[in-house]
């Protein structure tokens, strides 16, 4: 049994990412973008009957599906918690679908949303995992930019990645962020030496190559492929999906330059019967420019340790030779806390639908989507694709 | 020392004989008595093979540097009087990889693949952390 083709995303919403923390709550933002997407996809509330949510920083707590399901009067057959952080959108997609296939529900809600802080809610934040605080918080290895940072140290070590390659990633995405109008940063272009000069944070990462967090989110709707073809807007298939993950903290990884994406994306392509190749864009999470660069090595877009050189002689953007994170990347649009890696697959989602507006991609039919938590921890890659 | 506003461990019962041996000046990790692995953070059972006999045993100190970055923004607001300084991925010689700071030697000479060797801080009376510094 397999879920291609069996199940297909039909609408969605996004919120435009905001700075700061406003006055909206993690909620606010799951009813807006939910209302929206269910529209979106043509549906009523009433027949949504699957939910599928992710925990939220800023309004943090036990049973946080239920707290969603009732907040929005919504009664599933099926709801449960993606809990893979920045990878938790793209797990939704294939969970929601193998869901539908195994007859446990027709339409699936996915949804996330999240602030930049608590400020909305007073609510305190997740805690980082006890072994972290143990063993690495100690010595100042406390959430994602040093760990990072030791990944790019290490990748430069092995395979003579430079700055100005990884500055690239940032570079190209925010001229594709300069055609999306949600994005956070997008009225200016940038150049590798903007990023360069910006202030080394973790040394080797700049401030241009780190995500800012802020406050957003978004939904899409999961039905069955039968469904689907009632849909108003043209249905986007599941066509591949794979997962991976082994370790928390980076220092217990296998390894630091090749990531778990391998067996992910292996795994995506192999279900969806296609190759890196056959991609008319790709969407791959990036908190930081050298998660990209590891990420299109491992999925198979370049020979590991090539990756550098890949960005370096590729144009990524929308109307380039190799279109990277059109709407920007959450590094130009923005990281709305652990609702940030639903913007890779709503862009994948509207690419694919055709709505994709100045930064369409002419004649996109298929493309790879690429979640990731923590860091390099959980990795969750797709194939999306359209008849 | 009284003031020391930085992260500390609470170790548990299964972490706790790293912690005192690192008390006193000994770095202890364990060892698998059926697949001969060196294991690091401490567990209850092997992570390789799943056996349950595991000893402590003191080891080398003796590493390399697996990776590294310097933090030239603080990492966490207790460490801001401490920027720029150097958090490291050591390989021990026994194999297993450890989060560490290296300290005693000049930022620009700090290099993957250095050789280094345990040192320790007793950064409170209570608490001793395992750092590194070059050969």
């Amino acid at each position: 049994m397999s879920i291609k083709g069996k199940a297909a995303i039909i609408g969605f919403a996004e919120m435009a990412p905001q700075k700061g923390n406003g006055d909206k709550t993690p909620l606010g933002i799951i009813s807006e973008v939910a209302r929206a997407a269910i529209a979106d996809a043509g549906l009523e509330k009433r027949d949504i009957d699957g939910l599928l949510t992710g925990m939220a920083i800023g309004d943090y707590s036990v049973l946080w599906p239920s707290v969603v399901a009732e907040y929005l009067q919504l009664q599933p057959r099926y709801f449960n918690q993606v809990e893979l952080g920045g990878a938790s959108a793209a797990g939704m997609v294939w969970r929601a679908a193998a869901a539908i296939e195994a007859g446990m529900c027709h339409n699936v809600l996915c949804v996330l949303g999240d602030t930049r802080g608590t400020k909305a809610t007073g609510t305190k934040p997740p805690p980082f995992p006890r072994l972290e605080a143990e063993f690495d918080a100690p010595y100042g290895l406390i959430a994602a930019n040093p760990g990072y940072a030791l990944i790019a140290r290490r990748h430069m070590y092995e395979f003579g990645t430079t700055p100005e390659q990884m500055a690239k990633v940032a570079v190209d995405q925010r001229k594709n962020a300069c055609k999306n109008p949600a994005a956070l940063f997008g009225d200016k272009e940038i150049t590798i030496d903007d990023v360069l000069n910006s202030r080394l944070i973790v040394d080797p990462l700049h401030l241009l190559e780190i995500v800012s967090p802020c406050t957003g989110g978004g939904a899409f709707i999961v039905t069955s492929a039968e469904r689907a073809k009632r849909a108003p807007h043209r249905p986007v298939y599941l066509l591949g999906a794979g997962e991976a993950g082994g370790h928390c903290g980076i220092t217990r990884a296998r390894s630091l330059t090749t990531s778990l994406v391998k067996p992910a994306a292996q795994a995506a392509f192999a279900m969806a019967g296609v190759t890196p190749q056959d991609m008319d864009f790709v969407q791959p999470y990036d908190c930081y420019t050298i998660t990209v660069i590891i990420t299109l090595e491992d999925a198979g877009f370049c020979k590991k340790g090539e990756g550098g050189r890949f960005v370096w002689e590729h144009d990524l953007t929308y109307k380039g030779d190799f279109p990277c994170n059109t709407h920007g990347g959450q590094l130009s649009f923005g990281q709305p806390g652990l609702a940030g890696g639903m913007s890779h697959v709503i862009e994948a989602v509207r690419q694919l639908m055709g709505r994709g507006g100045e930064r369409q991609v002419k004649g996109a039919t298929i493309g790879y989507v690429n979640g990731n938590g923590g860091i390099m921890s959980e990795q969750c890659s797709l194939v999306l694709g359209v008849q | 020392m009284a003031d020391y506003k930085k992260p500390l461990p609470r170790p548990t019962a299964t972490s706790m004989p790293f912690w005192q041996a690192a008390k006193r000046h000994e770095l202890q990790i364990q060892h698998c008595g059926k697949c001969g692995a060196h294991i690091f953070y401490p567990r209850d059972v092997c992570p390789e093979c799943f056996a349950s006999d595991l000893q402590w045993v003191t080891v080398s100190g003796k590493g390399t540097v697996y990776s590294y970055t310097i933090a030239r923004a603080p990492t966490h607001p207790a460490f801001a009087d401490d920027v720029p300084y150097v958090i490291a991925i050591v390989e021990l010689a026994e194999g297993p990889r450890i989060t560490t700071n290296l300290v005693g030697c000049k930022l620009e000479e700090v290099r993957v693949g250095m050789p280094v060797q345990a040192t320790f801080e007793d950064v409170t009376p209570e608490v001793t952390l395992v750092k590194f510094r070059p050969v």
